[in-house]
């Protein structure tokens, strides 16, 4: 029994979700233009291939000679986010395996929760900690101590929570029963693992991967703090190196013009390396049903 | 049979190992953990009393307490739910109860909050200041850095609510149509109600990540250190500060201080999210 | 107390008019009131901070916002009229003075940092010059201990870092560092954490943590202690002036503050922070 009053009442609820939904699925376009408008000065006047072909990174010197080399920064995000997944994937789904194969239910909601907590803390308080206690150590073997590998080590303990997580949401997926018919031809843990559980769970491990890399290519301030900031590319993983996004962060407040028109072109670069990675994922994700 | 039996050694040996590895991998993580929390807390809990927590900043954080940094921050917090409260509900109610009647905009809206959730946050930041900022003049501001903020905390207070919703039964929604509701007081009078504890893990999860946030405020609501009088002064986030503590000589044990309370507000907020999560929607919402 | 400050305060804008001409001399005894913006020079933001409470606290009305951002992007904000006042703490390229009208607050230097545990008492200006290009890496080559020598730069733009390379005829180009800061502060605690660090920094913002306790020493350049006094007697060799710049025609508030950072009011402020004052003239 509608009244005239609900019909409209409807009508102005319909158009207030459209309306609020175009809102919230506007911003990812807005971000873009306004990332592509402010990169066009440097896109136009400079061009990509200087960032590739230029000597040096100098953005704003004396003599008016600037030189916009991206390669060693892009060079450090690509290696430390390599580093940090190549460490944290396995550690992660180690981690997930623990609290679902392996653990008492105790210890295993204790990780849980470890894992959770580690998650909720914020990257400046892993800086802050890779500065005070993790630089350092490394101090001591290869002076500064701010290099890659500190860079690594802390982009791994932020990611391996998202991946921890993911993996062990995975792998409450796999039906009981066929963990029940794996026991039942008395399969040993590891044979049951490598022959049931990883080939079941691989597409949503996988799934958790990209999004565990997906939050180290954008991670700024841990890696800002504890990683050196020098622009170079690297030749062992105890030298200093400065990643896109410490480079936007350390620069953005100094640059002006030209300079900053590349720092936008370096957050557009970021920016299509995140969608890529979200390709992939959405693609996986079609293929499971997770979540 | 000798040969099968060499097998079964060597899968014993495999199960050892890996048994070792998954014990070790999960000691280490914890032991990581501990001496991370153990340090902030052995070198920051003595920083902390009343005055640390209601005092003024001095000598740009290393004397004084942090009063008009938390004052800046709640600030910066209450703007970003102001604006993603709203937009947030509505949007996930669209997905939820209406995207078979709108099945273009749901996906577009899904995907476009898929790409927005992986942006990070030092793109926000930049766009923050290329839009609030510089474009509609809001210049370094506690307002620039809230929308920014809210940007950042949209996808994830949308796609929990969003399951928060759908975990309602729909038995309730036939039985409101049954019963001849329109729309909107079904949403009123069941749905919300219903999916309260997904508003409110959504609202938690959000807050979480705005509260933990840094590099899109550096330069959204910039650096500065004293009480805001309105919402257009420049006001410094807690996050902030403590990255600020760690670039000058003395500013350690500050830098520690507000480091625990930083960990102690995120700590409230996240158990109180998986708390929600796990009694009251029973695990239905996944956490982001 | 506050009536005095205040008289000294006029005085120094007296002075101030009598430079520059265009004002309205009866404007200062009104009550002043707004709203300022200076962004620029970390070197100076510390300093100006200072000053603007003191300010603020004659004139409850004003409020004045200090953001730090290098000396290029104060002179930039500036110029787009983002901000009132832009802070620079190197001497002004032509094509910067034409436009702007500059003020000099107040007199600092560029000086060598090093560990306080460092036996190196002094370099040559030949020797920093190797050790920044990479020629020199280690401290034994230079009379030290056997140990590798951490080169601490600044990131691009800063004007500490343009002072420092215009000194010693280094391009930016052929700098080796080893660790890349941002700020006088960041500079400092780097070099403060690293007994085997040389560094480039503030003398003003050196003099103040050394007074700290930071474990920290200042080098001679060419000789010259790096002091405030010789800073000030135009002894050191690395000078440079800590300015204060406007628009042409600024606003009036905006001249009013600049005043007071070169009256007499405020140099116990300036000398706090180890800086040499300089009053209008």
């Amino acid at each position: 029994m509608k009244t005239r009053g609900a019909t409209r009442n409807d009508r102005i609820l319909l158009w207030g979700l459209r309306g609020a939904s175009v809102l919230a699925s506007s911003i990812v376009l807005l971000i873009v233009y306004f990332l592509l408008a402010e990169s066009l000065p440097a896109l136009r006047r400079i061009g990509i291939a200087r960032f590739v072909t230029d000597g040096d990174w100098l953005p704003s010197t004396a003599e008016g000679e600037n030189q916009y080399r991206l390669v060693p920064m892009l060079a450090a995000t690509l290696l430390s986010t390599l580093g940090a997944v190549l460490i944290a994937a396995p550690a992660g789904l180690l981690s997930a395996v623990f609290c679902h194969f392996y653990a008492p239910k105790a210890l295993a909601t204790l990780q849980r929760r470890i894992v959770e907590l580690l998650a909720g803390i914020p990257s400046v308080i892993y800086g802050f900690w890779g500065l005070v206690t993790l630089v350092p150590i490394l101090q001591r073997l290869a002076p500064p101590g701010q290099n890659l590998l500190a860079g690594i080590l802390v982009l791994t303990l932020m990611i391996l929570p998202t991946i921890a997580m993911l993996a062990s949401a995975t792998l409450a997926t796999i039906p009981q029963a066929h963990l029940q018919g794996a026991a039942a031809l008395g399969l040993s843990r590891w044979t049951t693992l490598r022959g049931v559980v990883l080939p079941e769970a691989a597409p949503g491990l996988l799934i958790a991967l990209l999004l565990g890399t997906m939050r180290a290519v954008g991670e700024t301030m841990a890696v800002l703090m504890v990683c050196g900031n020098v622009v170079q590319i690297p030749t062992s993983l105890f030298d200093p190196v400065r990643t896109l996004t410490a480079n936007i962060a350390l620069e953005m407040g100094y640059a002006t013009s030209e300079h900053r028109s590349v720092l936008f072109v370096s957050g557009l670069a970021l920016m299509a390396l995140v969608v890529l990675l979200i390709g992939l994922q959405r693609q996986f994700r079609r293929s499971v049903t997770l979540v | 049979m000798s040969r099968s039996t060499s097998r079964g050694a060597r899968a014993k040996v495999a199960d050892g190992l890996v048994q070792a590895l998954v014990w070790g991998t999960a000691g280490t993580v914890s032991a990581v953990f501990l001496c991370l929390v153990g340090d902030l807390l052995w070198h920051g809990l003595a920083g902390i009393d009343l005055d640390f927590l209601t005092q003024g900043v001095e000598r740009t954080g290393r004397a004084g307490g942090i009063f008009p940094i938390l004052v800046s921050t709640f600030l910066i917090l209450a703007v970003c739910l102001a604006v993603s409260i709203p937009i947030g509900l509505l949007t996930a109610i669209l997905l939820s109860e209406f995207s078979r009647r709108n099945p273009t905009l749901s996906r577009l809206v899904g995907a476009s909050l898929d790409v927005l959730a992986g942006v990070p946050s030092i793109v926000f930041g930049l766009f923050g200041n290329a839009f609030f900022c510089i474009a509609l003049g809001m210049g370094f501001s506690i307002l620039s850095g809230g929308l920014t903020l809210s940007c950042m905390v949209l996808p994830i207070f949308i796609r929990s609510v969003e399951l928060g919703l759908r975990a309602v039964p729909s038995d309730y929604r036939l039985a409101g149509a049954a019963l001849g509701m329109s729309h909107t007081s079904m949403l009123l009078k069941i749905l919300l109600p219903a999916g309260a504890p997904g508003i409110a893990a959504g609202l938690m999860l959000g807050v979480g990540r705005a509260l933990a946030e840094t590099a899109a405020l550096m330069f959204t609501s910039g650096y500065a250190d004293r009480m805001p009088s309105s919402l257009m002064d420049s006001g410094r986030a807690l996050s902030l500060h403590i990255y600020d503590l760690t670039q000058v000589t003395g500013g350690r044990p500050n830098a520690y201080a507000s480091g625990v309370v930083l960990v102690a507000l995120l700590l409230v907020i996240n158990l109180l999210a998986s708390w929600t999560v796990e009694h009251i929607v029973g695990g239905r919402v996944q956490r982001v | 107390m506050r009536h005095s400050l205040h008289l000294t305060g006029l005085a120094g804008l007296v002075l101030l008019q009598a430079a520059c001409g265009n004002a309205t001399p009866q404007a200062a005894a009104g009550q002043l009131s707004g709203r300022l913006v200076i962004t620029g020079s970390s070197t100076c933001a510390p300093l100006v901070s200072d000053i603007s409470k003191r300010f603020e606290g004659l004139h409850p009305a004003v409020r004045i916002d200090v953001q730090t951002g290098g000396s290029s992007r104060g002179i930039a904000d500036v110029t787009r009229s983002i901000a009132d006042i832009g802070m620079v703490s190197r001497d002004l390229k032509p094509s910067e003075a034409a436009e702007l009208m500059p003020f000099v607050f107040a007199l600092d230097g560029v000086a060598i940092i090093l560990h306080a545990n460092n036996p190196i008492r002094e370099l040559a200006d030949a020797q920093v010059k190797g050790i920044y290009t990479g020629a020199i890496s280690n401290w034994s080559q230079v009379g030290g201990p056997d140990a590798p020598i951490t080169v601490v730069h600044k990131a691009s733009g800063r004007a500490t870092l343009e002072v420092f390379l215009k000194y010693f005829g280094l391009k930016e180009s052929s700098v080796q560092p080893d660790v890349v800061i941002g700020d006088n502060q960041q500079g400092i605690i780097t070099v403060a954490g690293n007994p085997h660090a040389i560094g480039y920094v503030s003398v003003g913002a050196a003099e103040y943590e050394i007074g700290q306790r930071t474990l920290i020493r200042l080098l001679d350049t060419a000789g010259i202690p790096a002091t405030t006094a010789n800073v000030h007697a135009g002894k050191f060799p690395i000078g440079r002036p800590l300015i204060l710049l406007t628009r042409k025609n600024p606003p009036e508030l905006a001249r009013h503050f600049i005043d007071y950072c070169r009256s007499e009011a405020v140099h116990d402020l300036v000398q706090d922070l180890y800086y040499a004052p300089v009053s209008a003239k």
